[in-house]
């Protein structure tokens, strides 16, 4: 049997704001445990919330920027459980009315693009952290993170690959950096997916049992946990058997899932309004206010690399995975106007691997926007090679000569013969010393053409234009 | 509605208080007659009415997005059960 | 000095006949003396009241001082007041020196009050008589055999025998103004959103309001004037402009129109509080006003809606205490979940349990529209009445409580009977309305009676000066158990 397996997201994006959802507290990452946590993190009797504005506009500017609907009234809800790490015994969250509602995102999956519907968005309040090293058998509390902002975008079971599940959540990942809404730092734990997964007859309507995987702190946890859960679930199915509805943990070190709860031991939340809260409303001129500060998302930008710039849907996409990159992109651009596919290349190529290499964001980059143009432009005036552009770039790269390139151009005698006479001069002296490849070359052996090339370059140490050096060539050969 | 001592279990299970079995049968008494009474307001007719949640129809005020709270961790924790190392300590937590 | 009004002491201070320290000594002896017989009090800390009429002290000889700076009030136990042990009246929270000052114990640390101790209560609110405290019951100072009301009921205690000036009291479902009805004492819950609740501890949230207590109208009127105010750490607290709740207490109350709602006249009052309330009405009659019969067709339903809406908040609001990061935490446990069990099992009165298991199972999946949303549309209604009665009159008028005080341990063993205490009062909670409750004479075995009192929203003023007319034609409220 063909199977086809269905995929839905719901991922806990941190939201940036300075103090936390419901308390003034600090939300900074890494300070000394309980020192962020106030008496409000901390449920001491008698304490009450009161709702961050901040946390607020994020919602509001991610539900516009993914076309959805800002609910004008909202309500917060409590989400009864208990565990050390939740101090009031119930998290406050959003139920019956979010404050996102619907929207889209359009991912694209090698060459094909598709849309994956949203659900909704929710604010809600995180928890804190139980450290399970060893205090005499016991675990420590750490209440810093309770009460951080969270925004929990659930997506429609619309993927139907892990491929198509880590592209989604990637274009989710850079969108929410893109609009500066949470940055994005998934070690620290600020953007954290959990899967449903379930398998169907493919060309079959009805929704197989899923599973919800909990926590993958990365894509290729996301990826990974997608098809080791799929497979299982298909093999068991094959083997005649029922698949559970649970929530399974996804163990990295195996490569596997495994059952945390099952539907029988989960919990009943008892939802209800949480009664210290009054309903959220959020007015249209609110609304058009934060609108009007939105930066042009990545959607907008790729349509205009396509249109404006020539360059193909996948560098458009590529290039528009963080808002720093596109920036750059725009900025190198604005040197060479008309040579847009060669400041993508260098900057998905060059660019991007050198940043790789040293682990550095491109915000670090030690070659601006303006000396990256500078070195292109010499390339597309034809001062030097491709293959001498890559040496300047590495000196640059390296601070020599105030990263000036013709400066560098200059010391390491890069720049390219580019006179017609003294290329004839110099495949005249090639030709009179190879007469064997000629003759060759005449005889039909095409080989003999390339050794030929070779010649004049290795006498002009690469610095001879190859364009020029090929067709002049050419005219004597056959003239 | 009848409850049962199931049912009282369940709760108090829910509820995370412990509660023995002599404990729940005193409960299941008490906690019918208290449903009985409340039982009274089934008889109203509700189908047009929206349940109010607050007592004043006012909006949630919010908050400037800005830190006001300062560490406070050793007054807080100097009434804590067990504390180390500036960490909550709680039998071993299992997930 | 132990009967004067605040006024009254106010002037003693202003004039330095008397300091707050003398005051203040004086108040703390008599609590020396009597509270060893009444329990009304929970935590008494000379040191800390005395190094806050010092400050007073200060205040009134630099000139800084406001109308009520020097003169103790009692704080109820559910008032997290910084440095204090603040227990709530459970074992819970039994270690509880609370880190932090709820909003109303600054207003009054500001108007220069002085803290002359912690109130005992019904454990976290929850009862109506003062016995689910785990500090022991309250006595009635007019006769001990009797409960003094609940849940302020070291509050009203403590007042009615002279203990102090002036207390706090909190008021979810009657909590005020039934044991100042029982205790001869007046008492007002604000109108919702009023009263900061930042640092009470959290009942029932949409009902919990804070509320003082006192001898008089007058004396209300003072200490709502300090009480009420803006604050931002409540969600739910109003912004509004500030008013002086004394402005209108000499206004005549000819033409005022009492509206008589005739659910709260039905059967279940008793005689002596039917004929106490009667000679209210035609003294109020006396000064003007006339009597409206008006209907509250809901009313009677407040307390099914009342006991499923306070103990589902209450369920939740009462999750925070698992012994992880303050109160108690249970001796012995074999792990996580079981030191969470025990900690509640062994933390909680049985009528705290109770209540959380009643709010647990309304909120539970499956019973959630029967119970709990059913109640809040029901409510609705019950305050359509209310707006509806209003059209017809000014203010409403009605007994506090159904009988005088009961015994001691006669109703502790039966819930429901216990719950209909509040049969009068919980609608003003469910509605968000003002009401008061002030002293209008004695019932059987000579104990106090009070007249309930219902205003509409932010009306406090009017009912003030309704109350304080009153007292002016009357001397219930200048009675004294001892």
């Amino acid at each position: 049997m063909q199977w086809e397996i269905v995929i839905g997201l719901e991922v806990h994006a941190q939201l940036s704001t300075r103090s936390k959802i419901f308390s003034g507290a600090s939300t900074a990452y890494g300070a000394p445990p309980n020192t962020q946590a106030c008496v409000v993190d901390l449920a001491l009797p008698g304490v009450l919330p009161v709702l961050n504005k901040g946390a607020v506009e994020q919602a509001i500017k991610f539900g516009l920027s993914v076309d959805a609907r800002i609910n004008s009234s909202s309500i917060f809800a409590r989400k009864n459980y208990f565990y050390p790490d939740l101090p009031k015994g119930y998290q406050i969250s959003q139920y019956e009315l979010p404050v996102v509602q619907g929207g889209n995102i359009q991912i694209q999956v090698g060459k094909v693009e598709k849309n994956i519907r949203l659900t909704r968005a929710h604010l809600e309040e995180d928890a804190g952290k139980s450290l399970h090293e060893d205090f005499h058998g016991m675990s420590g509390i750490d209440l810093n993170r309770a009460g951080t902002p969270l925004l929990e975008i659930v997506s429609e079971p619309d993927m139907h690959s892990s491929e198509e599940a880590v592209a989604y959540a990637k274009t989710l990942h850079a969108l929410v950096r893109w609009i500066g809404i949470c940055d994005g730092n998934m070690q620290e734990g600020s953007f954290r997916c959990d899967a449903n997964v379930s398998v169907r007859p493919r060309g079959t309507e009805k929704f197989g049992t899923r599973c919800e995987i909990k926590n993958l702190n990365s894509f290729r946890f996301l990826e990974k946990a997608i098809d080791y859960e799929a497979r299982r679930q298909i093999e068991i199915l094959e083997d005649g058997g029922i698949i559970r509805q649970e929530t399974r943990l996804y163990d990295a070190n195996k490569d596997e899932t495994r059952t945390m709860r099952t539907k029988e031991d989960a919990n009943d939340y008892r939802y209800f309004p949480d009664p210290d809260l009054l309903p959220l409303e959020i007015t249209q001129s609110w609304i058009d206010q934060l609108k009007e500060a939105l930066p042009e998302l990545p959607p907008a930008r790729r349509r205009r690399y396509v249109n404006e710039f020539g360059l193909s849907a996948y560098d458009a996409n590529v290039l528009t995975n963080s808002r720093e990159v596109a920036d750059y992109f725009e900025n190198t651009v604005k040197h060479l106007p008309t040579q847009a596919k060669l400041c993508a290349n260098w900057i998905m190529g060059e660019i991007s691997g050198q940043l790789n290499k040293e682990g550095i964001e491109i915000t670090d980059c030690p070659i601006s926007p303006a000396q990256l143009g500078a070195l292109l432009t010499r390339i597309s005036d034809g001062t030097i090679s491709g293959k001498a552009a890559k040496s300047v770039f590495e000196s640059m790269w390296n601070g020599e000569l105030d990263k000036n390139v013709d400066a560098i151009i200059e010391a390491k005698g890069l720049k390219q013969i580019s006179d017609d006479s003294a290329i004839e001069k110099l495949v005249d002296e090639v030709l009179a010393a190879n007469a064997q490849q000629v003759s060759d070359y005449r005889n039909g052996k095409e080989k003999a053409f390339n050794s030929l090339i070779g010649q004049v370059m290795k006498a002009t140490q690469g610095k001879a234009n190859p364009a020029q050096v090929n067709a002049i060539l050419k005219k004597k050969l056959t003239g | 509605m009848t409850l049962s001592v199931n049912d009282v279990r369940r709760i108090a299970d829910l509820a995370y208080i412990e509660i023995n079995e002599e404990e729940a049968k005193a409960m299941l008494t008490q906690l019918s007659g208290i449903f009985n009474l409340i039982e009274a307001m089934q008889s109203v007719d509700t189908s047009t009415v929206e349940p109010m949640f607050h007592a004043q129809s006012v909006v949630q005020r919010l908050r400037e997005d800005e830190i006001t709270e300062t560490d406070q961790r050793e007054l807080c924790q100097s009434i804590a059960p067990q504390v180390e190392a500036g960490l909550y300590l709680v039998p071993q937590v299992i997930e | 000095m132990f009967n004067d009004s605040l006024k009254q002491l106010s002037s003693q201070l202003a004039e330095k006949k008397i300091s707050s320290t003398e005051l203040t000594t004086e108040f703390l002896k008599r609590i020396r003396e009597l509270n060893p017989k009444y329990n009304a009090f929970i935590t008494v800390n000379e040191e800390k009241s005395l190094a806050q009429a010092q400050v007073a002290d200060k205040m009134l000889a630099s000139g800084r001082a406001g109308p009520l700076t020097g003169i103790p009030i009692a704080q109820k136990d559910i008032f997290c007041a910084k440095g204090w042990l603040t227990t709530c009246g459970s074992k819970m929270l039994s270690n509880f020196v609370s880190p932090y000052d709820a909003g109303v114990i600054e207003r009054f640390d500001q108007a220069g009050m002085v803290n002359i101790g912690k109130t005992n209560m019904d454990e976290f609110a929850m009862g109506s008589s003062n016995e689910t405290s785990f500090y022991g019951p309250v006595k009635n100072p007019w006769d001990i055999l009797a409960v003094p009301g609940g849940s302020s009921g070291g509050a009203a205690c403590a007042v009615a025998a002279r203990l102090t000036p002036a207390a706090t009291g909190t008021d979810t479902g009657g909590s005020i103004r039934q044991p100042a009805a029982l205790c001869g004492i007046s008492g007002i819950k604000p109108t919702y959103g009023l009263v900061s609740r930042y640092g009470m501890i959290a009942f029932a949230s949409s009902l919990d309001q804070g509320g003082p207590m006192a001898k008089s109208a007058e004396d209300l009127a003072l200490l709502l004037n300090v009480m009420v105010g803006f604050d931002p750490r409540d969600s739910t607290s109003l912004q509004r402009d500030t008013e002086g709740y004394t402005r209108d207490l000499q206004k005549p109350l000819a033409g005022l129109r009492i509206g008589l709602p005739k659910e709260y006249f039905a059967k279940g009052m008793s005689k002596d509080v039917e004929s106490a309330i009667e000679k209210a009405l035609d003294e109020y009659r006396k000064l003007g006003a006339e009597t409206v019969d008006v209907s509250l067709p809901n009313a009677p339903l407040s307390i099914p809606v009342y006991y499923v809406l306070a103990p589902a908040e209450a369920s939740s609001n009462l999750s925070r205490f698992d012994g992880v990061r303050y109160g108690y935490r249970a001796k012995s446990y074999n792990d996580l979940g079981d030191m969470y069990r025990k900690t509640r099992a062994e933390g909680f009165g049985t009528e705290v349990k109770r209540r959380i298991l009643i709010g647990t199972y309304v909120l539970s999946h499956g019973y959630y529209d029967a119970y709990y949303i059913k109640a809040q549309k029901v409510r609705r209604l019950i305050a359509q009445d209310f707006t509806e009665a209003y059209r017809q009159c000014d203010i409403l008028m009605g007994p506090t409580t159904p009988t005088v005080a009961f015994n001691l341990g006669e109703k502790s063993n039966d819930p429901i009977q216990m719950y209909l205490s509040d049969i009068y009062t919980s609608a003003a909670n469910l509605t968000g309305l003002p009401a008061m409750s002030i002293p209008v004479g004695f019932g059987d075995k000579n104990r106090p009676i009070g007249l309930h009192i219902i205003g509409n929203y932010f009306m406090e003023a009017q009912m003030l000066n309704v109350a304080h007319q009153y007292q002016q034609v009357t001397d219930w409220h200048l009675k004294s158990p001892v």
